[in-house]
């Protein structure tokens, strides 16, 4: 960023080719990893939600609490106990992703319409075979929607965790802050929003094929 | 509670406690004011920016798809690639260091909410009020000022809202390139591994960010127009 220097050094990246690689597949794995676990807690803590109304007001009101917490100060408060580890980026992310996914789901499955679940009923479906193949099917485009936002805030959020020694595309940001080298800047940074974009089609297409009833004509 | 959590909340605790701590440029108050200061400077920013375009689109129903869509890409933006792309602007517009660059990171990072949520808010008001009051003579920009922008006022606050604890949050990266705020606590702590500093910026943080959602909340309710609450 010193005058003369240009925004990007070719150079630069023929010669980090393989470590950005390597990064991008860390990304990819710290994204992965939350969204599946935090997949799995929403699901049960919606469940019970569902089956419990009364509970669905404090499980959103504590996801929300934790949704408030600046990312930074999250990872920086679990330090002291999980160190600089995979596990304390881990933490802070499916945290970020329980409000986004609990909220999906909870509102699709209770969006579908109540003729159908007693059609259902009516067909001696227990409460297990309702939810199983009737709601959560139907409510899968709504729950797909906040797998999305999910997925894509995660991705942005992992960068963050650079700063905490993981981070994927973050640590390059990281360098080249510390460096005042904008190529790696740029990298990380573009890195990071193209991988958001591609995660996010390559969900659009993973939902068109789990629901084709919904663009059938 | 473990031993180990026993003395990290005692060290805390006296951090928290030592007067050394609160006094001087580098003191807790400070560093509050700069947080404060930093924050609402952006968030002043993108709503002098997004507001007018939000007001516009609402009010004549064009550009439907654009301000859906400007969330979601908002969404896609990481906030330290923000940041390295505010770095990369300031210092090619010779602002140097610090402020200007997290600054350039959180406008963008706050428009996309207060755009949304106000053109929504205005596109919800209620058409039949909306041709009411043409009918009865109101001007375009009356209709805009008494009509529209009243009733999705709680709406239009709830955008604000979400921008200003996203922006609360992110503020704390601004230590990364040398500005000043709360995230110079946790940054420096984790550099000196000085857990008791790192563990009191990052519990600062969330209260900053609590308290401003929560004001917020406090306002958006206190801004439903009375006919609305009749009706609710």
């Amino acid at each position: 960023m010193t005058p003369g220097e240009p925004l990007i050094r070719w150079d630069w990246l023929g010669s980090h080719a393989g470590e950005i690689g390597q990064r991008v597949g860390e990304h990819l794995e710290l994204t992965l990893i939350a969204v599946v676990v935090g997949l799995a807690i929403a699901f049960v803590l919606s469940v019970l939600a569902l089956r419990v109304p009364r509970l669905y007001p404090p499980i959103t009101w504590t996801t929300g609490i934790l949704y408030t917490i600046p990312s930074l100060a999250l990872f920086a408060l679990l330090v002291p106990y999980t160190g600089l580890s995979l596990l304390t980026a881990e933490i802070g992310l499916v945290s970020y992703t329980l409000l986004i996914l609990i909220r999906n789901i909870v509102a699709g499955v209770r969006g579908v319409p109540a003729e159908v679940r007693e059609a259902a009923r009516g067909m001696g479906y227990t409460d297990r075979q309702i939810l199983w193949r009737v709601e959560l099917p139907l409510a899968l485009a709504v729950i797909f929607a906040g797998i999305r936002v999910a997925t894509i805030t995660t991705i942005g959020l992992v960068t963050v965790t650079a700063l905490i020694g993981q981070g994927g595309m973050g640590y390059f940001i990281l360098l080249g802050i510390q460096l005042f080298f904008s190529t790696p800047l740029i990298v990380g940074a573009l890195g990071s929003v193209m991988l958001a974009v591609l995660a996010d089609g390559g969900l659009v297409l993973v939902q068109r094929a789990l629901t084709p009833w919904t663009h059938a004509r | 509670m473990d031993a180990r959590t026993v003395s990290a909340l005692a060290s805390l605790a006296r951090w928290l406690t030592d007067p050394a701590n609160w006094q001087g440029s580098h003191g807790i108050p400070v560093r509050i004011l700069e947080h404060i200061e930093l924050s609402g400077l952006s968030v002043l920013v993108a709503v002098a920016v997004a507001m007018p375009i939000a007001l516009y689109f609402g009010h004549t129903g064009r550009g439907g798809f654009v301000a859906i869509n400007v969330a979601n890409i908002g969404r896609a933006l990481p906030s330290l690639a923000l940041l390295a792309f505010g770095l990369v602007i300031a210092i090619s517009l010779g602002l140097g260091l610090g402020f200007w660059p997290t600054v350039f990171a959180l406008v963008p990072l706050a428009i996309p909410p207060v755009l949304t949520n106000a053109y929504v808010a205005v596109r919800e008001v209620d058409r039949d009020v909306v041709d009411a009051a043409r009918g009865m003579g109101l001007s375009e920009s009356q209709i805009l000022r008494s009509i529209e922008v009243p009733l999705g006022l709680p709406l239009m606050l709830s955008g604000i809202r979400t921008a200003a604890v996203n922006v609360v949050a992110t503020a704390t990266l601004g230590a990364l390139v040398a500005g000043g705020a709360l995230g110079r606590f946790i940054v420096d702590g984790l550099a000196l591994q000085e857990y008791d500093q790192l563990m009191a910026g990052a519990l600062l943080v969330a209260l900053l960010a609590i308290v401003t959602e929560v004001s917020f909340a406090a306002l958006e309710r206190a801004t439903v127009p009375p006919g609305m609450v009749a009706i609710r």
